[in-house]
């Protein structure tokens, strides 16, 4: 019976194993510090208990080498799981180069999971075990928070930008998904569950589905919102070519420089003035109220997928795949 | 066993009447009169945390709705933090004992004090009116952009309740920090100053600096959700996450307003219980002083997993590990007092020895929160509930305890049941742990704050929490019960039941409502046990 009760979670992705491995680091120090200094308060305690309360204590008033001991060893002691702590935590943060993309967006009270193929899903999130998956997410209504115990991750969904978690999983099986950022009424509504399958039972599971891919979608609303209009590919437009602009630098009208990742894209959708490009006007709508996030999103994975222009002076740093380079942030 | 007589004329019966205690300008009255509603509030926030408590009994959410659970942990949050724990220390004990203990009438602005507690009072009726007509589901944090678009609880009524009682606050901690530089008597130089007055005073500085952002704070919502300004609504071009930003600049700042004073406390009953003078008296009174200062620059650790730059997240995560070194000094300085001592034991002692081994785990289990890689998986979950109620609770919490048990002869002239205090004492300490040792697992498990229902697994770990959550609340029954005894039937305690040092002692109790007869004069240096000859009563 107790058996099956857990007091630890599953280490069910690649990283699992080291923050457990700081955890009971950072555990083992503080345990010797909490008992070294029971122990120093027992043993005096009842040394010295005085019954009556009618004597006085020996005259001492401290000692500046041991308030510099204890004063130094701590901080010392604390800079190394500050620091190991941090190498930790930017292996969290950083994703690979090569990472599966799903998008995902939350609203009161559930989450949805978009595939690049087009299969979508709702408090559910099959990935394939073994290969690195990054998610980019963004909440359309309050705060919420992907939290993966299993996976050891967790990022707030802020409405208004995107955030992102990337995980390897390295175990088979069903763990749990939770909201973790207080949203109202369900918000412990708000759960699921993520599958974590063998790479092939993976791609079965996502061509079950007919959808279009993300990118053709993209596509369409390009046409639909009358984007390809001013974007042109050759670079003639009123707006700047996408060919190949994601991941790249771009230059901006006010003289500074952004990187053309997830977020810039939607912005430059959403707020098009706001960090206008270059040598180009500001005669871009807002495309606020007239595309949603997934919209956004597929527009972003349709830009990914375009192919650099054949640049015949600088070579292109493989930007063909449409699986292009994470975003830097 | 001698009976000592009661002081004929104090400031508890030389006038009567409702009048007398309502527009009196004595800082032990107004202290007591905080104490009231301090324990109001203690009582309210309790029945709340019952409820949430009664909730978590089983996975399903069966007991109360959805709605109403939100409602319940939100209120208990703001009950506690607001009413409860920012007052208990410095507006009670600080109130009544901060002027005794330098040797001054009263504090420097004694009308300035009773409109603090008259502030307080409304801004609790406010609270509590927005509670009765309904509550508030926000969580006590107010993130927006749920606190301003999504809610439709009394969010606004609760944001003024919360915004008038941040007066009261910043006017108190200016009360005492003039107080402390202009009143101090004859002889008693800032070295001579008992480490709760050093305590107080570091509080009073977060007070005046860290209370108006949180008004600013407070009011931007309501011109949020009231009038629409685009301050934290993206749509509107605003940002949610400059909200946690100038949230957490006061509130991370709070929690030293919360620890600081009953570590005051700590060092007093200490020194007094081991007859010894505090080891590294200046260490302790600077680590007051550095913990203040330092406080104001950790607040976006609460932010971790709320979209800040890694690089940010590394300084603040650095930062979070300095302001633990002052804290770990105090309590080795705490421990080295104890060293060759004459210990008595006796309640007040009890709850120190229950403060260190509590507020050892909290505070411990805060560099597993500042640890960057490890916060990740923790923050947001009971990990931190736990967490913080070992500092807040334990910490917070049973160091006022130890601080009633101690002044409480001061302040009555009244004795209470020894070997009461002690159980009592221990129920807390035994209660505590049980109540929320086990949140630690859970949050390591994965288990999420704030949830109403949740995954059967989690639900041993839960039954256990509320189990320690009832002899937790027999714990603190108990005190009210036999303070309220010792009230009327309490054995006359005389000047210093204790054998203590400090100007607090030499005069009766309880005290003249004048305090002293006479201008005392300071000639020692605090905690001087080493040429006394003690007697105790």
């Amino acid at each position: 019976m107790l058996s099956s009760i857990p007091i630890f979670p599953a280490q069910a992705s690649t990283f699992a194993a080291d923050v457990d491995k700081l955890y009971f680091l950072i555990l083992a120090v503080t345990s010797f510090f909490a008992i070294a200094v029971v122990i120093f308060v027992a043993v005096f305690a009842i040394k010295y208990q005085d019954h009556e309360g009618t004597q006085v204590g020996a005259p001492i008033h401290g000692s500046i080498p041991l308030e510099l001991a204890w004063s130094f060893i701590p901080f010392v002691i604390s800079i190394g799981i500050f620091a190991y702590a941090t190498v930790v935590y930017f292996e969290l943060v950083r994703p690979p180069a090569e990472t599966l993309q799903i998008y995902s967006t939350g609203k009161r009270w559930m989450w949805r999971f978009q595939h690049i193929n087009g299969r979508a899903e709702i408090n559910e999130l099959h990935v394939p075990k073994g290969r690195a998956v990054k998610i980019t997410f963004t909440s359309e209504d309050v705060l919420h928070d992907i939290y993966i115990p299993a996976f050891r991750v967790k990022a707030d969904a802020i409405p208004g930008r995107y955030s992102e978690i990337w995980f390897e999983p390295s175990k088979l099986g069903d763990f749990h998904l939770f909201c973790a950022e207080y949203c109202g009424t369900k918000h412990s509504g708000m759960i699921g569950r993520v599958v974590v399958m063998e790479p092939r039972d993976y791609q079965a599971w996502l061509s079950g589905s007919d959808g279009q891919p993300l990118a053709v979608r993209g596509q369409q609303l390009f046409q639909q919102l009358a984007c390809v209009t001013c974007h042109l590919n050759d670079g003639t437009g009123r707006g700047p070519s996408l060919a190949g602009v994601y991941g790249s630098k771009v230059e901006l009208a006010n003289g500074t420089g952004v990187t053309a990742d997830d977020g810039y894209i939607r912005e430059s959708i959403l707020t098009p003035q706001m960090k206008l490009v270059s040598g180009f006007q500001p005669v871009m709508p807002t495309f606020q109220g007239l595309v949603n996030e997934e919209g956004v999103m597929s527009l972003i994975e349709y830009i990914k997928s375009l192919p650099a222009p054949a640049a015949p002076a600088a070579p292109a740093p493989a930007a063909t795949a449409p699986a292009a380079r994470p975003a830097q942030r | 066993m001698t009976t000592t007589a009661f002081p004929r004329r104090t400031y508890l019966n030389h006038e009567f009447g409702i009048k007398s205690w309502l527009l009196t300008k004595d800082h032990k009255r107004i202290g007591l009169m905080y104490l009231v509603l301090v324990t109001l509030a203690f009582m309210l926030g309790g029945i709340f945390a019952a409820g949430v408590r009664a909730e978590l009994t089983t996975p399903a959410g069966d007991l109360w709705s959805s709605d109403t659970y939100n409602k319940l942990f939100t209120m208990h949050g703001i009950m506690m933090v607001f009413f409860v724990l920012i007052p208990a220390v410095p507006a009670i004990l600080g109130n009544f004992v901060l002027p005794l203990m330098i040797g001054a009438k009263d504090v420097a602005f004694p009308k300035i004090n009773l409109i603090s507690w008259y502030i307080f009072l409304i801004g609790m009726i406010v609270t509590v009116g927005a509670m009765v007509v309904g509550g508030v589901d926000t969580g006590w944090t107010f993130y927006v952009p749920y606190s301003t678009q999504a809610s439709n609880t009394n969010v606004m009524a609760t944001g003024i309740g919360v915004f008038i009682t941040g007066f009261s606050s910043i006017l108190t901690g200016v009360n005492f920090m003039v107080t402390v530089h202009r009143m101090r008597a004859p002889g008693m130089t800032w070295f001579r100053l008992p480490l709760l007055v050093w305590a107080l005073y570091a509080t009073s500085l977060v007070q005046i600096l860290g209370t108006p952002v949180i008004a600013i704070t407070v009011f931007m919502l309501a011109l949020e959700r009231g009038l629409g300004f685009g301050i934290f609504d993206p749509t509107l071009g605003g940002d949610p996450v400059l909200f946690q930003h100038l949230f957490w600049f006061y509130s991370h700042p709070a929690v030293y307003i919360m620890i600081l004073p009953p570590m005051g406390v700590i060092s007093e009953v200490i020194a007094c219980f081991s007859r010894k003078s505090v080891f590294g008296y200046s260490f302790v009174a600077f680590s007051s002083l550095a913990i203040a200062v330092f406080g104001f620059v950790v607040w976006a650790h609460h932010l971790f997993v709320a979209g800040i730059s890694p690089y940010s997240a590394m300084v603040f995560s650095f930062l979070s590990f300095a302001v633990a070194i002052p804290s770990a000094v105090k309590t080795f300085n705490w421990t080295a007092t104890m060293y060759k001592g004459a210990i008595w034991w006796k309640s007040p002692m009890f709850y120190v020895f229950g403060f260190m081994g509590l507020f050892l785990v909290g505070g411990l289990t805060g560099l597993f929160l500042a640890s960057l890689g490890l916060d990740v998986h923790l923050h947001d979950t009971y990990f931190v509930v736990a967490h913080f109620h070992y500092i807040m609770v334990g910490g917070a919490i049973m160091g006022f305890f130890a601080g009633l048990h101690y002044y409480w002869p001061k302040i009555t002239g009244r004795m209470y049941n020894d070997t009461l205090g002690k159980t009592s004492a221990v129920l807390i300490f035994v209660g505590f742990n049980l109540t929320f040792f086990p949140q630690f697992i859970l949050g390591y498990l994965g288990m999420p704050r704030r949830y109403h229902a949740y995954p059967p697994e989690f639900q041993v770990f839960n039954v256990l929490s509320s189990a320690g959550a009832s002899v937790l609340a027999i714990g603190y029954l108990l005190p009210f019960l036999y303070f309220t005894y010792s009230i009327f039937k309490g054995q006359a305690a005389g000047n210093n039941p204790w054998g203590a040092t400090g100007l607090e002692w030499t005069t009766q109790s309880p005290p003249l409502p004048e305090n002293f007869p006479d201008q005392p004069v300071v000639t020692e240096e605090a905690y001087d046990y080493s040429k006394r000859e003690i007697k105790v009563a």
